[in-house]
Parts: structure tokens; sequence; C-alpha cells
């Protein structure tokens, strides 16, 4: 049914649809709305079957996820930027221990200096944690994906992340069509736990793992992730024959049939850079976009299908690896080895910066890139702030070398 | 006067950790140090809390000693449901497990969060006030040995006044851990005024059990603090374990008593009691208060704290009537 | 476990697969469960497993109890009454609230077994036949033991009734006649021939028949004392007195109101308390030493002080006159134990004297067998087997050198039945193999509480009849308990329940064993052994 929902409510209905039997948040922005959305669903027992715990910490938030997954019932927590590094070790924790939460991260950037606005460098923090990652691009999407999340954890038995860009989806008002229960009952079987904590079969959970067995833990964490790509790009196409939608999948092309230049990116920018596209296209050019749904595990071999006919990719993203750079970028740039192909990192929207169609338009209209640009950069600022104390220092010890 | 043995043939089944069908919830193989108390400990309680419940208890265990010397895989030593998170959470883990439980209609199945001092004291405290705050379903038990002995004897916000650890190694005028340092956190579980708070110890074993028996039925936060001593940590011999658990009662260190909703309701009156003097003396992690560079200041601080305790509550032979 | 296949790899496991990890072998000492001797037992002359006997009374399993006291002794009753214990001296619970009450828990256990008129197994096979002088406490005890390995054995008893110093030499208050006639009767049940009022003039005549031969005759002849006595003086001695009483009481002569009873032995003290009952005003013990020593045992002098009776130590009587005695002040050296008579003199007023200065082997029946020595100090020579100079015959009790108490008898009868049964068989007999006693410092006191022994006065009437003081059920139960089980296990599971690995097994009968596959040797259940029942020992 069609309704005009806030990006965080039509989320909190899409996962009361999955019918999760534990819910726990510790409220952070952008995330709240999640939560408190959760909260009056279950209250007024509109979802049923449901314990709703307020908690004292995102540690404790997804700990309690953790022990309700262990215990054999579907779970469901969200958080945002630091309430994400909070509880990271618990997330490390939870694919170490392959329990299917689902998890919606309300991105936003990490301080310091503190920052509340949307970007992907939360996401990034753990982009290596073993969980699936989702990127949602619209509202839509993001209740949609959450569907999805439970399904493929749950047969992947894996956590997984579902981004959403935070103010941006989350607190934006748009139509988004919420399934029925029976829809998504059929999608969604009843949660059939591969772990449990049952007196009459005891097991223990969570050992201690010597060298002797690491690395195979850790390459078969890896096997399953590689594995897992088929699983959720048949899942996509699942979803899109029952519900009429194309969400999910591993990835999503736009205009990409003799595209010289395809722009990638993640979230909710990629609707931005569409119309961008199709205006440079109307203009005369060749350009595509391909949005990245399906972050981890990470889509190496379709990434490289779809971009291998293209001249030159710019990578849009949301994060910055301080010290190295832009983060998918060089994950495709990877990807993409032995093609000849031009790859550019846009660093863009960073703490929730404008991404304007007009500074996208104009970067992408260029002939010649800079290998990495800061998108709007204010080079004021920059030009008056930075001090290359380093070199100062290493060129004044040559001059007086320091006294042994 | 005296302490009771574990059994007696004379009188049936006296404790579970007499009975031979015990259930070893804790089973043989792990790799605990000779004489460790809190392998003793873990078990004596479990197998209580599984002898009091039919069987029917899940287990949360924080990093630490006892979760690493009881699953390295390939061997497991517990003979219950286990669950291992991470050092600081699980309390929150069991408050999962407990809302899962809740769901699934096995509100039967009793769940036990542990863990040591250091999990629950300190790094996993804000996880434990929580679970206390939100009065869940769940018995946590600290097993108490004093410092952060799985990293090699750290002082922890349980370490006592003038200990010697790794990090509060006494030279020249410091005489380890500074006095007036620490906390007490059966008080702090008090302070939430959840159902039962309880202390224990592995020096008395009929004590201990009726506490877990007592504490396992009850619905919401349950907080039991035992007190293990450690041969490694405290530099004894591993025979002395029991000796010097029980010392530590006798002395009026470690007083066991029970608190309900916040108030005191009952304490174990000292029998045969010990100096503090005699408790330290036994321990190298208190030998720099003796000999050579002795400090009667120090001796007296300590005393004082157990003279408190014997006064605060009420530990005194005759006092409890 | 076949579900786990389908488990996440490593990070979950089935239950107890740590039972692989043998810890065992982390271990440079380990634990043994050890039997020491107790104190008791290791004192007792009979040799009485009391620990054991204990152990069941405690659990109120009185038949149990009494059929540990008669595997080493067959005179529960009769010893729960004339016993000295000297067990009871050596019970580490001296050292703490009072000695374990032994001697009374005997008695009391004697009593019900008397009471239920429980009786020894009986025995069929009658393998070689055994010839018994002398149905004392020594001969009877060597009867029954002999019986009980199969032996027909006869017992030849000069006196008109079987008891030897229990019957003749021990007053009724002390230990009543039926109480005694019970506790024979039981040996002789086993089919013992009894052959009474037959006195063995010479050894050497009687033998001929039997395989081998116990002499247990005692030592009847009064010492001759050295003191002049005037003719018609009124003096008896001890032995005389007592065979008088039980078998004649009409011979005795008139003891008179002033009755005065030389010696210093329990012998003395139960002649003492004997004409006391028979209606002395006043009895008077005279003895050469001081009152410290007294061989008498502590309980009967002061029951006889109780009674009235007075004892004048550093004595001696020279004469005895009619109604009076003269007495000689003696000098004693107690550190050098060097006794010398004084200058000093006095007369006591005396209507009679009895002397109980000591009794010897009458040696006579030996005559015309000269393999068999007599020492110097008028006792049979035997080797360590118990057997004298005459091939198959043994000699014991009160005829040997040694303590002459009902005890000591009754242990000597037991030793000498095993020794003739190894020399019929042509063996050496199996020595006893004791353990180390366990002394007090071995036991851990934290586990023991205060609990006073439960003491009851013998003393009743100055009469022959008994007091009796016998434990009910549950005051038997209650002192029972106080034993501290020194130096053997008495289950009480602290090593299995304090043992952090679980490295003890505890089987269906309560016994215990180390599991030395994940015993680490750390050493606590030694630690906590509230008896001393355990011990670490260096692993090989």
């Amino acid at each position: 049914m069609l309704r005009q929902l806030e990006g965080s409510h039509a989320i909190a209905r899409s996962v009361a649809l999955c019918r999760p039997r534990v819910v726990c948040a510790y409220p952070i922005s952008p995330q709240t709305h999640i939560l408190e959305g959760l909260e009056e669903l279950i209250r007024s027992g509109k979802l049923q079957n449901c314990e709703y715990l307020n908690v004292e910490s995102e540690m404790g938030a997804l700990s309690v996820a953790i022990g309700a997954e262990a215990a054999g019932v579907r779970s469901y927590t969200a958080t945002s930027s630091q309430g994400l590094l909070y509880m990271i070790e618990a997330v490390y924790n939870a694919s170490g221990l392959e329990l299917p939460i689902v998890m919606t991260l309300g991105n936003r950037a990490l301080g310091s200096p503190i920052n509340i606005w949307n970007d992907h460098s939360d996401a990034m923090s753990v982009r290596d944690s073993g969980w699936v990652m989702f990127f949602a691009e619209t509202n839509q999407e993001a209740a949609d994906l959450h569907i999805l999340a439970f399904m493929v954890a749950e047969k992947m038995r894996c956590p997984v992340i579902v981004n959403v860009d935070g103010f941006i989806l989350t607190h934006a008002y748009d139509r988004v069509d919420i399934p029925s229960q029976e829809a998504v009952d059929e999608f969604l079987p009843p949660y059939a736990p591969n772990i449990s904590l049952d007196v009459d079969s005891p097991m223990a959970v969570g050992t201690m793992v010597p060298p002797e067995y690491f690395m195979e833990v850790r390459c078969l964490a890896h096997r399953k992730h590689e594995d897992s790509l088929a699983l959720i790009e048949r899942a996509g196409s699942t979803f899109e024959e029952k519900f009429g939608r194309n969400s999910g999948g591993l990835l999503r092309g736009y205009s990409l049939q003799n595209a010289d230049t395809i722009v990638v990116a993640m979230g909710s920018v990629a609707g931005t850079i569409k119309d961008v596209v199709d205006e440079l296209n109307h203009e005369g050019g060749k350009f595509g976009e391909l949005t990245i749904v399906c972050y981890r595990p990470f889509p190496r071999e379709a990434l490289r299908n779809s971009l291998k006919n293209s001249k030159r990719i710019i990578v849009v993203e949301k994060s910055l690896a301080v010290g190295v750079g832009g983060i998918l970028s060089q994950e495709i740039e990877l990807a993409m080895k032995g093609c000849n192909v031009e790859i550019i990192s846009v660093i863009a929207g960073l703490g929730g910066r404008n991404i304007t169609k007009s500074t996208l338009k104009e970067h992408f209209s260029k002939k010649n890139h800079e290998k990495m640009t800061f998108l709007d950069l204010r080079n004021d600022i920059i030009a008056d702030q930075y001090r290359p104390i380093c070199s100062a220092a290493v060129k004044a010890e040559k001059t007086c070398p320091i006294q042994p | 006067m005296s302490h009771p043995t574990i059994g007696n043939r004379l009188v049936k089944n006296v404790t579970v950790q007499s009975m031979r069908d015990r259930p070893n919830c804790l089973t043989s193989g792990h790799r605990a140090c000779q004489g460790c108390g809190e392998a003793l400990g873990a078990r004596c309680v479990l197998d209580a809390a599984y002898a009091a419940t039919g069987g029917k208890i899940a287990v949360v265990n924080a990093t630490g000693c006892l979760e690493v010397f009881s699953c390295v895989y390939p061997e497991n030593s517990w003979q219950v449901p286990w669950l291992h998170s991470l050092f600081g959470n699980a309390p929150a883990v069991a408050t999962g497990v407990a809302a899962a439980f809740k769901q699934q209609g096995k509100s039967d199945v009793r769940i036990i969060a542990q863990g040591g001092d250091g999990a629950l004291s300190d790094i996993g405290m804000g996880c434990l006030s929580g679970m206390f705050e939100r009065n869940d379903d769940v018995l946590c038990v600290c097993y108490d040995n004093q410092a952060y002995m799985n990293t090699g004897v750290q002082r922890s916000g349980a370490t006592p006044a003038f200990a010697r650890t790794a990090t509060t190694l006494p030279t020249g005028n410091y005489l380890g851990n500074d006095a007036q340092t620490g906390k007490n956190l059966p008080k702090i579980a008090m302070a939430h005024e959840i159902p039962y708070v309880a202390t224990a110890s592995i020096g008395n074993i009929h004590d201990l059990e009726e506490k877990v028996t007592k504490a396992i039925h009850i619905r919401g936060a349950k907080y039991l603090h035992v007190h293990v001593p450690c041969p490694l940590g405290w530099g004894y011999s591993p025979s002395d374990t029991i000796k010097i658990a029980r010392a530590a009662v006798q002395c009026g260190l470690f007083p066991l008593f029970e608190m309900e909703r916040g108030k005191i309701m009952k304490s174990t009156p000292i029998k045969d009691p010990v100096k503090v003097d005699d408790y330290l003396k036994s321990q190298r992690r208190f030998a720099h208060l003796f000999g050579k560079s002795a400090s009667p200041e120090a001796l007296a601080a300590l005393q004082d704290i157990a003279d408190n305790n014997i006064r605060d509550y009420a530990l005194a032979e005759n006092a409890n009537g | 476990m076949d579900k786990s296949m389908d488990k996440p790899f490593a990070t979950v496991l089935g239950p107890a697969t740590s039972l692989s990890n043998k810890t065992g072998s982390w271990r440079t000492m380990r634990p043994e469960y050890i039997n020491m001797l107790p104190p008791c037992n290791a004192t007792c002359p009979a040799g009485e497993n009391i620990q054991q006997w204990l152990s069941f009374a405690q659990e109120g399993k009185f038949r149990e109890a009494w059929d540990v006291m008669v595997k080493d002794n067959p005179f529960p009753a009769i010893m729960g009454r004339i016993c000295y214990h000297t067990c009871e001296k050596v019970c580490n619970r001296n050292q703490f609230d009072g000695a374990v009450n032994i001697n009374l828990l005997e008695r009391s256990i004697g009593d019900i077994a008397i009471a239920n008129g429980w009786q020894f197994k009986p025995v069929l096979e009658t393998k070689k036949k055994i010839l018994i002088i002398g149905g004392g406490p020594s001969g009877l005890s060597a009867a029954y033991f002999l019986r009980k390995l199969g032996y027909g054995v006869t017992i030849y008893e000069s006196n008109i009734k079987l008891g030897g110093m229990m019957r003749y030499g021990v007053p009724r208050y002390r230990l009543p006649g039926n109480i005694m006639d019970t506790e024979i009767r039981r040996i002789i049940d086993l089919g013992v021939n009894v052959v009474c009022d037959r006195r063995v003039r010479s050894v050497r005549d009687e033998i001929r028949g039997f395989d081998a031969t116990y002499i247990a005759v005692g030592a009847y002849r009064a010492a001759k004392t050295s003191a002049e006595i005037a003719d018609g003086a009124n003096v008896i001695d001890a032995v005389d007195f007592f065979r008088k009483l039980e078998d004649a009481p009409l011979g005795l002569p008139n003891f008179g109101k002033k009755v005065v009873v030389y010696g210093g032995g329990n012998t003395a003290v139960d002649a003492a308390r004997t004409v006391l009952r028979l209606g002395a005003e006043s009895v008077k013990i005279v003895y050469r030493r001081t009152i410290n020593n007294l061989s008498a045992h502590d309980t009967e002098i002061h029951d006889a002080l109780s009674e009235g009776i007075e004892v004048m130590c550093l004595r001696t009587i020279s004469a005895v006159n009619n109604g009076k005695v003269l007495l000689n002040v003696m000098n004693y050296d107690e550190e050098n134990d060097v006794l010398s008579k004084t200058d000093k003199t006095d007369w006591l007023p005396a209507d009679s004297v009895i002397f109980a200065i000591g009794q010897s082997l009458d040696e006579g029946i030996l005559k015309e067998m000269p393999e068999i020595s007599v020492s110097e100090q008028g006792v049979i020579e035997i080797d360590k087997n118990m057997m004298t100079g005459a091939k198959g015959i043994f000699a014991g009790g009160d005829v040997i050198m040694g303590k002459r108490t009902v005890t000591h008898a009754i242990g000597g009868g037991k030793k000498a039945a095993k020794c003739i049964d190894a020399y019929l068989r042509g063996q050496e007999p199996v020595a006893n193999v004791k353990n180390q006693t366990a002394a007090f410092k071995r036991l851990n006191m934290t586990y023991f509480s205060h609990n006073p022994r439960i003491d009851v006065s013998r003393l009743g009437d100055i009469s022959f009849e008994e007091k009796d003081i016998s434990y009910s059920d549950l005051k038997i139960v209650a002192e029972a308990s106080r034993c501290f089980s020194c130096g053997n296990c008495f289950h009480c599971d602290n090593c299995y329940g304090y043992c952090p690995d679980n490295a003890i097994k505890k089987h269906q009968d309560g016994s215990l064993e180390i599991n030395l596959d994940y015993c680490k040797g750390c050493g606590i259940c030694v630690a906590e052994c509230p008896c001393g029942a355990m011990k670490m020992t260096l692993d090989e």
C-alpha cells in the first residue's frame, strides 16, 4: 500500500513486517525515528510477539541482539556513526558467531569533530567486519532492503547492515509502498536458527580458536561471502518478481549502454547523479550510472562486467580514508585491473555537505580529471589553514642536524 | 563453630557438590591453573543452579580466565548451553537471551551471566548496570579474584588496598594499590534496588549453594558476588585456595550477606575469627606490608576495613542473635 | 555430534569435548588416599578397630559396630566395663575437647548385643584339636578365635566357673555376673568343649591327643609378704579373697570394722572397695610409694576415694598383730625410683588385712617339662610366636611377661590363636601390617566443632549392684560422632567437592578415587581433608 511516510517510519514498518522477536536500540541521530517507530508499533500491538528493549548503550544494543539470536530468535537493532563505533567490538563478534542479525545504519559522519550529518564514514569503518552491507538509494528501497536483508542474513547465516543515508532518507517524507504481511510472510519464511542455546542439546558458542584453526575460520568466512553473491543477486530478482520493484540485488545500472563515462555511487546520491547523467546525455554526452546496492560482499565480477566497456569511471563516494584517499574507488580500481579504463575518485558530501547537480555536472563534464577531487571544497579555507609543518620540520632538520 | 564439610555420609546430599551424580556443568579437561578458585566457583554455582532448575539453565560468559581456560577449540568443558560474546557485554547478551526465551515461552530456562571482576566491575559495568535497572530476568555472577588475572595480574576496580599487582608494584614509598580506591560491586548492585544481591565464597559451599538456589528462581535481576582466590595472582600455594577463601571471610575483609531490594536482609556471622594480618601474610601480594619495610599504618587501614565490615554487616558470631 | 557438521566451524562446540585433554600430565605431585592407624587402634591391647565400629555407631548401625568389635574382642560388654581404655588416653580429641568416650560406647553397644541376643556365627568345621589350659580371658579369647578358624577346642578350667580373673579378680559392682556369663556363653556356644573344676597338675600329662596346647592358667599364687604376721591375725590375700567371695562366700573371714588393704594396683583398689561393700566401716589402702605412683587406674582410685577409702602413701606393713598393723614410713626418691625404709614407725588399728601385693604363676604344672623355661620373674618364656620351648605348646595371658590386664589377655589370646593356626599349617603367622599412627597435627580442625564428651559417672551407691550408665541409642550416635576418624576417610566429600578439576570419582558406595587423567596435583583435597586420610606424593 502506497503511503506518504518518513524514511525511518517506512523502515520501521518494513522491519515489523519481518516479525522480529527482539528489537533493541540506543538512540542516536539520525537513527532515532526508526526505533521510535518500532516501539510504537510494538506498544500499539501492531507488531506482536516482540520484545522491545531500551538499552544503556550501543554496545548493549547489539549485545542484546547477539544474545537473542544465539537463543534462536530473529533480532533487529539500528544505530549510526559514533554508536556504531561504540558497538564495533560486538559488530565483529556477531559476524564471527554467524548470527543473522539485521541492523540499520543511519549513515552519519564520524567525529571528531562531532557532526551529525550524513556521509558514509561510519559504514566504511565496518567494511571488513564480515557483515553483508546494503546501501539504499530511496526510501522505498530502504524499506525493501530490510525484508531482503532478513532473508539473505538467515539463508547465509551472516548479519546484514542496511545503510540508509542519515536525514536524506531517514528524515525525508516520500511515497513508499509497504507490502502486505502475507506477501512478506511468503517471501521470508519463519526463522529457523542454526544456533540456539538449547538445554536439551547444549552447545558452547563462541570458543577461543587457536592459531592452528583461526586462518581456516577466516578463510571460510571469506568463501561464504564470495559464495553468497549469487544468492543476493537471485534474492533481488525474486523480490522483483514478487513485489514488482527493482530493489536489492548487487548492482543497479542506469543508461549504461554505450556509456563512455560511468559514474559509480552508493546510496541516495545515485538519484542526483542519474539526473545529471540524463542532462549530460541530453546534451550529447555518453554517460551512465552504476549504483552499488550490495557493497559487502564486494561484487567484483559484476562490477567488472558492467564497467569494462567504459573509458572512464568516476567514483563518487561519501567517505575518505585519511592518508589514502577514496575507499570505493580503490576497490573498483582493483576490480578493473587490466582493463584500459581511467578511474577517478570524487570525495563528496562529507559531514552533510550538499552535493548539488550543478557541481556534479560541472565535474563530470571536465575533460581532464585529477585522480582525486574533493567536490565543492572551500579552497580558500584550505589555502589559509594548511601548514606543511612536517615537511617544514624535516627541512629544518636538514639545515640544522640533530645534536647527537 | 566449625565449617561444615561439603558432604557427610550421615546426611543425604547436603550439598550438590557432594552428590555422586552432580551435573559437573564445568567438567574436566579445562585449562585452569592448579588450585583455581574460579574454576571451582563456577562449577559450584552452575551445579547448584542446574540442580535447582532440573537442568534448565543457559550461561553467558564474559571474556576472561574462565572463558579462556574452559573453551578453547576443540576442547569445551561446559555441559550446559554456553555463550561467550565479549569481555564487556555478558549482562547485555544475557538480557537478549532472556528476551528470546521469553518470546519462545521458555521462561523456565534460567539465565546466568558470569564473568570476572574485571568484566563486571570495570569494562562491563555499563551493561551490568543496564541489566540491573531494566530488572532483566538474569542472575549475574561475578567471580571476584580481585585483578585482571588472564592478562597477567593487573589492577582492577576490585583490587584491594595495598595489594601488589603487575600495575601496582610496591616501590619506595608506594605500598601497592592505593587505599580509598576501587569499587564495591555488591553495593552498586544494591543501589539498583534489584530483587536480590548476595556475596558468597568458595570457602563456604553450603552458603553459596543456598544463595544460588534462592537467586535462580527469583524473577528479575539478581547479582551474586563470589570470592575466588587465585593462587597465581595472589601468590600462595595452590593447595591453600580454600583456606585463603575461608580466611578472607573469617577476618572480615569479605563479608557474606544477602540484600533484597536495596536492604541488607541477612549476614553470615564469622566463625573462628582470623586476624587480618594472618590472612594477608599468607599471600605474596601483601608480603611488602611485612618484614623490613613493614607498614603498620597500611595493616591498620586494612584491619579498619575488616572491622567496619564486621560492624556494618553485623558479622560478629553473636550479632545475629 | 553429527548436528555440529552444520554448525559454524570451531566457534561452536558440543559439550564436554575437553575430556580429551588429560590435564593429569601437568602434575608433579599427586594426592593419594591413605589409611593411617588411629592412636586408639594403635594402643588397644586387643587390637580393636575402634574407629571402624565408631563409624558404624555414628550411623546407628549398632549390629555392624558390634560385628566389628567382636572381630578382635569377644567381650564387648565386659571390656566396656573393665577395660582400662588406654585408647581414650591417646585419643586425638583430648587435644581439642576431650577424648571420645570409647569405653562407655563399647559397653553400651555390648549391652545392646546382650539385650538383643546377638550371637556369633556358628562354625561347623572342626579341624585339629587344641587344648586350652585355663578358662580366663586369654584362654577364652584363644578358644573363640581358634574356634572361628575351625579348630576343635577343649578348655580345662581349675575353678568351678569360667572367667578367670574377670570372675575371680574383678568385683561384681564393676562387672555383673550375668553380663560376664552371657558373653562367655556366646563363646562356648560356638562349640567349645569345657571342663571346669579340672585342675591340671602337670601339663605334660594332659597334652596327649591334642595337636597344640595353650597354657593360660594365669597367675594365682599370691606373692608372699615379708611382714611378720602374728598368729591369729586376720589376714587374707586378694586372690583368696575374691575366689571365696565368688565361689564360697561363707568361707570368708569376718573382716571387722577396720580393714587395711596393702598394695597399689587395681586388685588392691578392687579389694578395698569390695570389703567396704561387705560392711567394713573404715578401709585404708597402704601403699609404699606416692599416690601418683599407684598403678591402679585413675578412675578406680577416684571412685575409691569418693567412696571414703583412704590411701596411706609412703608406708609399708612390717607386722600384723591382732587388731593393728605396724607401718614403716618409706622414703621414695621418685626421680631415681629408689625406695627405702625410714626408722619411723606407726601403729594403725586394723581388724583385718588384705594383701594385694602381686601374684605369680604356679610353676608346678610345668614339672617334667624342662624344655619350657620359666624366667627369673616367674613367667613362662615364649618365642615371638608365643610358643614355649616345647613344640606345639603355647602360653599367654598372665603367665607370660607383659601387662596383666584383661584387655592384654584378650589380645594375647587372639595372637595365640593366630600363631597356633600358623604352626599347625606349618607356616609363619602373617605379620600385622601396621600403618603409621595418625597424629593430631595431621587433622584439619576447621571442620570439627567443639562438642563436649558425654561423660557419665560410674559412681553409684556403695553396693554390689552395678550402676546403669549405658548410653541411650541417641547418645551412642552423638558420642560416636565425636570421633575425628584420624587418618581414615569418613566420606565427608571435601576432596570430591573442592577439586577444581572434578578429578575425583565418587563410587556408588561413596568411596572415592583420584582420577589421575585430570588431577593437576594442586593439593586442595589433601589440605582440606579433615582427618589426614590423604597425602601428596611425588608423581613418577
